[in-house]
């Protein structure tokens, strides 16, 4: 006999992550002008720095006051050597990967936000790509700071950065099979493994029937 | 091969002869190695070592002692806080973050909760009170990590009694977080919508008095160690990076400041009200380890002149709210000191218990369900001991995040030891390392 929940709770009773929780939360839709503050003129500057600019950029988003650009995959470096050296943006606070594994043919996203210190300002760029081809181009040979950030980024989703130096595993093991922070990847419910030696999943370890 | 030797055995690998140096007699090391045809040595440094600054390893290869490539390892306390935050609520997510960079608490906080009050639009309703209280915690929490910065950075170099006059300080700073929040550490003080609970009876005077004796003690660990000749030899013109190194390699911080540039969040982009204190940002000009070392030590003035100036708006805010006024937001437990320590107050569970069943079921709800937030992403920035801490999060809509990033500063930081230790001898990599300051909870989360 299978009991499920202390309380024959179904659905998303689940409070212990084990459930294996997949929602998505993809947003579409582009803002509209005047987006407010400075980037207006932030926008203007790099149309006028950016001939391509409307081939490029997909969309343009203001929301909660931040400003991002979402950015065609093959233009990534384009736009980003002219972010940085037309438009002052010195440097990339990194990469942060984003899986919405609803949205098909857009399941992986790459999230990079970019500071200009000589202007004080922020800017995102955001690059979309499907599952089934998540290559980026790297921009370690932009912002050579972006080097570990990448290798983090496909350590946890599998995003693979073309032309990295090297883009190996950074926070998980060399020999670690899956990528964890998809959503398709359960937390705990996974034998540990690691150089051998082995502990049972979590959801294994006893028995609560 | 000469016979086995139990403090240096060895195995054959594709790599080459590989040495397992356990301690012991260096001389049969020597020997050893000098039996190898292989001139190429690469040393593994941690990730169990007393200077390597928590588990970080270093890959060294060498000639002699000279470094000539050195890569970073890391990964060994890696606790996947990212993703456990994907399935609790945004409350409970402080908890989580406040255990990632563990030396700097209140920063890691403060970033989470500045992140969803955006997502929530309810940036401007945290009340006065609870932002001044961030404020002076935030900057109480700046002198206990640079003092363990300072504590460590020197004791690795050799220099033991700076490190018992900087934990002394941090003692300090620890007794008054404890009297605040009840920990010393991982506190999950600060809440999204203002703090946990407000300041105890008492703590104004006694803070001012720890603002005054820290004053004072910092004297010794200057007097000790500017301008001593063998910290100046060992720190000054070591661990060389740049603006443009800085720059490129997306560095921040005291490290940023080094070159030269006054680059510091508080004062360029201010949240939880920094626009109101003065202050100054400290900088020095000679890129390297003393003038790191010289930054912490004058911050450590500064973020006292900030402290005394919390308390005294704190003094004028008495008994203001530290929790925003929407209950659908603030979290509903009214905590009070009881014969058997702090706790849900009488009255409040006098209410729900007694005589409101909505109170009840509101209570019940925020608690075990959460509140919502707006879908939407955010990034929010502060100026942590170590420099830019990013809240990147993601939001469904749900009460829990849909994804949670954070911008370390350690985890980038530490990109910068090649650059600040090739070439360079083997005991300077120490030197360098320990003034990126980094902490690998942070690192690694």
């Amino acid at each position: 006999m299978t009991e499920t929940g202390m309380f024959g709770a179904h659905g998303t009773g689940d409070t212990s992550g084990y459930g294996g929780l997949v929602k998505s939360a993809a947003s579409t839709g582009s803002s509209e002008r005047p987006y407010g503050g400075y980037f207006d003129g932030l926008v203007d500057d790099l149309e006028r720095a950016y001939p391509e600019f409307s081939a490029s950029i997909e969309r343009v988003v203001v929301d909660r006051g931040e400003l991002t650009l979402h950015v065609k995959r093959e233009k990534l470096v384009e736009i980003s050597l002219v972010l940085r050296d037309a438009l002052k943006f010195e440097m990339c606070m990194g990469v942060s990967g984003i899986h919405y594994p609803d949205n098909i043919g857009r399941e992986l996203v790459a999230v990079y936000p970019l500071l200009s210190m000589t202007n004080n300002r922020r800017i995102r760029l955001e690059v979309s790509v499907s599952d089934a081809d998540a290559h980026i181009p790297s921009l370690v040979e932009v912002w050579a700071g972006n080097n570990w950030h990448e290798r983090e980024t496909f350590d946890m989703f599998g995003i693979i950065f073309d032309g990295h130096p090297g883009l190996t595993r950074i926070l998980m093991p060399d020999d670690w099979q899956g990528h964890p922070q998809r959503k398709d990847y359960a937390l705990g419910g996974i034998a540990v493994e690691y150089k051998g030696a082995t502990i049972p999943a979590p959801s294994e370890r006893r028995s609560y029937s | 091969m000469t016979t086995f030797d139990p403090y240096a055995p060895s195995r054959e690998t594709t790599e080459g002869t590989v040495f397992s140096v356990t301690g012991g007699d260096w001389d049969s090391l020597v020997q050893e190695i000098g039996s190898t045809k292989e001139e190429r040595v690469v040393v593994n440094m941690g990730p169990q070592h007393p200077s390597t600054h928590g588990v970080l390893r270093l890959i060294l290869e060498l000639e002699g002692e000279t470094v000539t490539e050195v890569r970073c390892g890391i990964g060994y306390l890696h606790t996947g806080i990212e993703k456990n935050m994907e399935y609790r609520n945004w409350t409970q997510g402080t908890t989580f973050v406040t255990r990632m960079d563990y030396l700097g608490p209140i920063f890691n906080e403060t970033a989470y909760c500045l992140a969803i009050e955006k997502l929530l639009g309810i940036t401007n309703d945290v009340p006065e009170r609870a932002s001044v209280i961030r404020v002076m915690m935030m900057e109480l929490n700046r002198i206990s990590s640079h003092m363990v910065a300072l504590g460590t950075g020197a004791l690795e170099l050799g220099a033991i009694t700076p490190m018992f006059f900087a934990f002394r300080e941090r003692e300090i700073v620890l007794d008054i977080f404890e009297m605040i929040s009840g920990l010393r550490m991982n506190m999950a003080y600060i809440r999204p919508g203002g703090v946990q609970q407000d300041l105890p009876e008492g703590a104004i005077p006694k803070i001012r008095d720890a603002v005054k004796l820290m004053r004072k003690n910092f004297k010794d660990n200057t007097n000790l160690l500017v301008g001593n000749s063998i910290w100046l030899k060992r720190t000054q013109g070591i661990g060389y990076l740049d603006l443009a190194g800085a720059t490129t390699l997306g560095i921040t911080g005291p490290v940023l400041r080094s070159t030269g540039l006054p680059w510091d969040l508080r004062k360029m982009q201010p949240y939880c009200g920094y626009e109101n204190y003065e202050f100054d940002v400290v900088t020095a000009d000679t890129c390297d380890v003393y003038g790191r070392f010289l930054i912490r030590m004058n911050e450590l003035e500064q973020s006292l002149r900030i402290i005394e100036q919390a308390l005294d708006k704190l003094e004028k805010l008495d008994g203001a709210p530290v929790m925003v006024a929407d209950k659908k937001i603030a979290w509903p437990a009214q905590l009070a000191l009881g014969s058997d320590g702090l706790g849900n107050s009488l009255n409040h569970i006098r209410e729900i218990m007694g005589t409101s069943m909505e109170s009840l079921i509101h209570h019940f709800k925020l608690v075990t369900e959460g509140f919502h937030v707006p879908a939407g992403q955010v990034y929010q920035a502060v100026e942590s001991p170590k420099g830019e801490l990013g809240a990147h999060v993601v939001s469904d809509g749900g009460t829990r995040p849909y994804r949670m990033h954070f911008r370390e500063p350690s985890f980038n930081n530490l990109q910068a030891t090649s650059a600040m230790s090739e070439g360079g001898m083997i005991a300077d990599i120490i030197a360098a390392v320990a003034s990126i300051d980094p902490v690998m909870g942070g690192v690694d989360r």
